[in-house]
């Protein structure tokens, strides 16, 4: 049995605004192992972001059961759900959300600036490893004005991994990208994966799904439909399959 | 290690935001700096006063005719003639806390030497007149209390009357010089003292026995002023007191008559020029303040501007890891790092301010190390005052409101 990275049991969250309760989510329950690629879809007000959320430990069940990496989330305090997030999610989001005028490495290193068990040396050698994986290697010194779109989501994929997380956990990471550049980025995905990394990736695009080994198609707050695809398809195909680019 | 890296991150902050951060500084810049000068002007100020006032003989008593003379439309006491020589030689002979006493008698007039002439004043006095004054003579020697008994023609002359009567350099002891007519023969030359607090010049002086000037000069039988010196500093309003009583006593005042005579001494003129440039350095020194507390609330200003620019940063380090505190203490540090960088330049900035008054303006200042250590530790307390609540504020945000933040 591999190991279970995510855990959620009847999990239900709810918004109290004004008089109203709005159940954005009605009891979820499913289960995420290690080394799978999951899809989470839904169109908007599917409950896709409070899910995305609360998966991501910035907010916290109503009621039910949320375990990542065996820890139970539900009654943890700030500081203990930022200790989390820093020890065991990676995140990457659509706009990227890169430090402005602050070079790769330095980007990188963000999430070890704040977890003081790591040396500064550590933290150096571990951000250059991650943007060598992402294929940025050459690229450690430039500010996200200097670099691409698809550049700057890697310098992000980067980031997300520099603290060897045990998930990652992307919000519409292609969303800003043209399909030559998200076929470049999901191939990047797909080849960490490859790796072993867990990967849930938050989206609206059903192509995307395509990519991953399992979807979970979220509706009104439930479980849509919850499968695992069988034929994968290839990002790096595809992407050799784009017609060529007139330049 | 954490505070390290936050350290690193707030400085990082800094430098990439030069111009603004250089703004925001000047506020505390040019408070600081204006604290610091203006509180050198008052302690210069203040000082010069003090040790002019003490080179004058700080156990100096003077005792002047006429009521207290410092309130308007009152005569003035130069022409009251209640002093006489019997009073001096009463309090002479009945105040056991003076150390010396002089009669004085002074006057205006012209000295003339050859074809040189030069307008001064004499002061005929007794010999202790130097102990009481603190002064003593370059050249040359005092008259002695033989020569006031006898009215001799003598005279110790001070050197901007030699440098003006005797401008070839030569010696003028020994010479003849003539005051109103009357021949003297200098005798001695007395140290150079400059310029007083007042602008008075205490080296343009005639000085000769008191009886000669009384009678040969002015012609009075009175006194001008009689002069004194306590035993020491701190029995000189001691001595004020016994003095008075002694006069009063000699005039056959009554209990409910006023004083016709004015005693004071060296203490209390000083702590009249001292108060009077005491309220200019409260004010200076407020108005500067107010100057260091616009710079804090500039701070405060911009880390409120600051984090809510930021706001999508300050979800992302939350996102990536950053507890609320590591938060507060980014924004802080960088508020204290900007005051107290401020603070240093500051300091030279009031430095540079008050060289430029000494030397140009020539202005006497005196920078007190309190006042630098005052005005550093006002600027990092304004740094934490007014850093904490925009900080504060940016801890609290919800990482995910500020992560959808445009």
């Amino acid at each position: 049995m591999r190991k279970e990275i995510i855990k959620i049991e009847n999990l239900k969250r709810q918004f109290t605004m004004g008089s109203e309760t709005v159940h954005a989510l009605k009891g979820i329950s499913f289960t995420i192992h290690e080394g799978e690629f999951v899809t989470i879809m839904g169109s908007s007000g599917s409950g896709k972001s409070t899910m995305l959320n609360i998966l991501g430990c910035l907010d916290q069940p109503t009621s039910g059961i949320y375990q990542i990496d065996g820890v139970s989330v539900k009654d943890l305090n700030r500081n203990q759900l930022a200790t989390i997030r820093n020890e065991k999610i990676g995140f990457i989001f659509q706009s990227y959300n890169l430090l402005a005028r602050t070079s790769a490495i330095e980007n990188v290193e963000l999430p070890l600036l704040y977890n003081s068990k790591v040396s500064s040396e550590e933290r150096r050698e571990r951000a250059v490893k991650a943007l060598e994986m992402v294929g940025l290697g050459e690229r450690l010194h430039h500010t996200p004005s200097q670099l691409s779109g698809g550049q700057q989501q890697r310098v992000a994929i980067a980031r997300s991994l520099v603290n060897n997380p045990v998930m990652i956990l992307a919000d519409e990471a292609t969303g800003n990208l043209d399909t030559r550049t998200s076929y470049e980025i999901m191939s990047l995905f797909q080849e960490l994966n490859d790796k072993g990394i867990t990967i849930t990736f938050v989206t609206h695009e059903p192509d995307i799904a395509t990519f991953s080994n399992r979807t979970i198609v979220l509706k009104d707050g439930e479980i849509m439909q919850d499968y695992t695809n069988y034929k994968v398809e290839s990002a790096a195909e595809q992407l050799a399959n784009l017609p060529k680019e007139n330049n | 290690m954490r505070l390290l890296n936050l350290f690193k991150i707030a400085t990082k902050a800094i430098v990439l935001n030069k111009t603004r951060t250089l703004l925001t500084m000047l506020g505390i810049i040019i408070g600081v700096a204006s604290v610091i000068a203006m509180l050198a002007i008052g302690e210069g100020s203040k000082e010069s006063i003090r040790t002019t006032i003490s080179s004058m003989g700080s156990n100096m008593i003077t005792i002047r005719p006429g009521a207290d003379d410092r309130g308007p439309a009152r005569g003035s006491g130069g022409d009251v003639q209640t002093l006489t020589l019997k009073n001096y030689e009463t309090i002479k002979e009945q105040s056991n806390l003076l150390s010396y006493i002089t009669p004085v008698v002074n006057g205006g007039g012209q000295v003339i030497n050859g074809s040189n002439n030069w307008p001064s004043s004499i002061y005929g006095v007794k010999p202790e007149y130097l102990d009481i004054k603190v002064v003593g003579l370059q050249s040359g020697s005092m008259f002695t209390e033989a020569e006031v008994n006898s009215a001799a023609k003598v005279a110790v002359i001070g050197q901007t009357v030699v440098d003006n009567v005797f401008p070839d350099g030569q010696d003028p002891v020994g010479q003849m010089i003539r005051f109103n007519n009357i021949p003297f023969k200098v005798i001695g030359v007395l140290e150079e003292k400059g310029e007083n607090t007042f602008g008075q010049d205490q080296d343009d002086v005639v000085i000769a026995p008191f009886t000669t000037v009384q009678k040969r000069i002015l012609a009075i039988d009175y006194l001008n002023q009689i002069m004194a010196s306590a035993v020491s500093e701190d029995d000189a309003s001691t001595a004020v007191e016994q003095v008075s009583k002694i006069l009063r006593e000699e005039h056959k005042l009554l209990d409910n008559e006023e004083d016709d005579f004015t005693v004071r001494s060296m203490e209390e003129l000083i702590s009249t020029f001292s108060s009077t440039s005491e309220m200019l350095t409260i004010l200076l020194v407020a108005v500067a303040s107010i100057s260091l507390l616009i710079g804090g609330i500039g701070i405060m200003n911009i880390m409120y501007v600051s984090v809510k620019e930021r706001t999508k940063e300050i979800g992302l380090r939350m996102a990536v890891g950053g507890k609320g505190s590591d938060i507060l203490m980014q924004f802080l540090i960088e508020a204290i790092l900007i005051s107290i960088t401020g603070g240093i330049l500051g300091v030279f900035l009031g430095l540079g301010a008050t060289f430029f008054i000494e030397n140009f303006l020539n202005w006497p200042t005196s920078v007190a190390l309190y006042s630098i250590i005052i005005s550093f530790a006002v600027c990092a307390i304004t740094g934490i005052f007014f850093g904490w609540y925009p900080a504060r504020k940016a801890s609290a945000l919800d990482p995910i409101t500020a992560l959808r933040y445009e």
